[in-house]
């Protein structure tokens, strides 16, 4: 499926480039992003390489053992796939924790260690049925203080800034459920084809 | 501003409790941070190879015809059309999102009920294309079974949700 996505943006963009006579704007595009992306990947090796060195202190520590000790009801019952103890689930707490505060620069590398960290559990090249759960967590978004929204509302005279915080929090929480039930639809149909 | 006390404050947390319980933590975070290096180094290719087919999505002008095509819909429920290119945008482009944000901001004001629809999008759904690129790209997974498809009917409840309290709590 994302072969087709990724195919058809750039092919469709290049058919309608010839009609449309945007076939400049669609090269300059193109190296615009390349240098762009090289830029995301640095800045991100920057983030990715601190947090990481932090979390694995944390961990040696116990402090995601506690994290995780804290929350276990919950998590069992969303990735009832990973055991217990598994320093996966310290990762995905870590990561939700950093989301739900608006931290979203030290949300990604401890995501990436989850994800590492589920696959040595699921030790296959497909999606397991963990990340793809934790996937629909993330993109449904966590975020209960949305600072960078905050901050441009701010910047162009908002009587009340923060007047969003409530709506956005009700509209995440109602996501996040949402891609639950959809994701739990999805695992259960696709159990039902395996039995099949 | 509480939010500057957050990371300082992680920081600290993590490291007094390490040295209390006597873990070499400079050695260890340096063996923790190497990890860094190699997940940025693999997730290049496919940020990048996204990236650019967005772009020339964008640039050609078929992301605005795309719009176009939807806006009446959108009017004739009471959505202001300014906020659907947003809609639309959220799960794509994160950086695009976040500059219309801003312009709808810029233009029709932070407490129109424009801006207040614009501010809980941009803060109650994320770029669910970006992050199952990253996440699946990092740990090198290459069938991502349901993931996208979970991800953007979440988008979609995530977006009529924001609509529907804005206008609830705002009109």
């Amino acid at each position: 499926m994302v072969n087709l996505i990724w195919v058809l943006l750039a092919a469709v963009g290049i058919i309608f480039a010839a009609f449309n006579g945007t076939m400049k704007e669609v090269n300059e595009a193109i190296f615009l992003t390349l240098d762009e992306a090289v830029m995301i990947t640095i800045s991100l090796a920057g983030v990715l390489v601190f947090w990481l060195g932090l979390m694995k202190i944390a961990e040696e520590a116990g402090l995601l053992r506690g994290l995780a000790a804290i929350f276990r009801p919950i998590v069992e019952r969303i990735f009832p796939e990973i055991p217990k103890d598994d320093p996966a689930i310290g990762y995905i707490l870590s990561n939700m924790t950093a989301n739900m505060f608006g931290l979203g620069n030290a949300a990604t590398p401890m995501g990436l260690k989850a994800m590492k960290e589920m696959k040595r559990l699921s030790g296959s090249d497909g999606a397991s049925r963990s990340m793809i759960t934790f996937l629909a967590i993330n993109t449904s978004s966590l975020t209960l203080i949305p600072t960078t929204v905050i901050a441009i509302r701010m910047k162009y005279g908002s009587v009340d800034p923060t007047s969003i915080v409530g709506a956005t929090i009700t509209a995440t929480i109602i996501s996040t459920l949402a891609a639950l039930m959809i994701d739990r639809f999805f695992y259960y149909r696709r159990m039902r084809v395996r039995k099949l | 501003m509480i939010s500057i006390w957050f990371i300082p404050g992680i920081i600290f947390i993590v490291l007094a409790v390490a040295t209390i319980k006597k873990v070499p933590a400079y050695e260890v975070f340096v063996e923790g941070s190497k990890e860094g290096i190699q997940i940025a180094v693999s997730l290049l290719p496919f940020l990048l190879g996204m990236m650019v087919s967005i772009a020339i999505f964008q640039a050609s002008g078929a992301m605005g015809a795309i719009l176009k095509v939807f806006e009446p819909l959108m009017t004739s429920i009471g959505v202001p059309e300014e906020i659907l290119p947003l809609a639309l945008i959220r799960p794509i482009s994160g950086t695009a999102a976040l500059s219309m944000t801003t312009e709808l901001i810029r233009t029709f004001g932070p407490d129109s009920l424009i801006g207040q629809l614009a501010s809980t999008m941009q803060g109650s759904t994320d770029t669910t294309l970006y992050i199952i690129t990253v996440y699946f790209g990092a740990v090198g997974i290459k069938r991502m079974g349901d993931a996208l498809k979970v991800g953007l009917l979440a988008d979609l409840v995530g977006i009529i949700a924001a609509i529907v309290v804005v206008f609830i709590l705002f009109s």
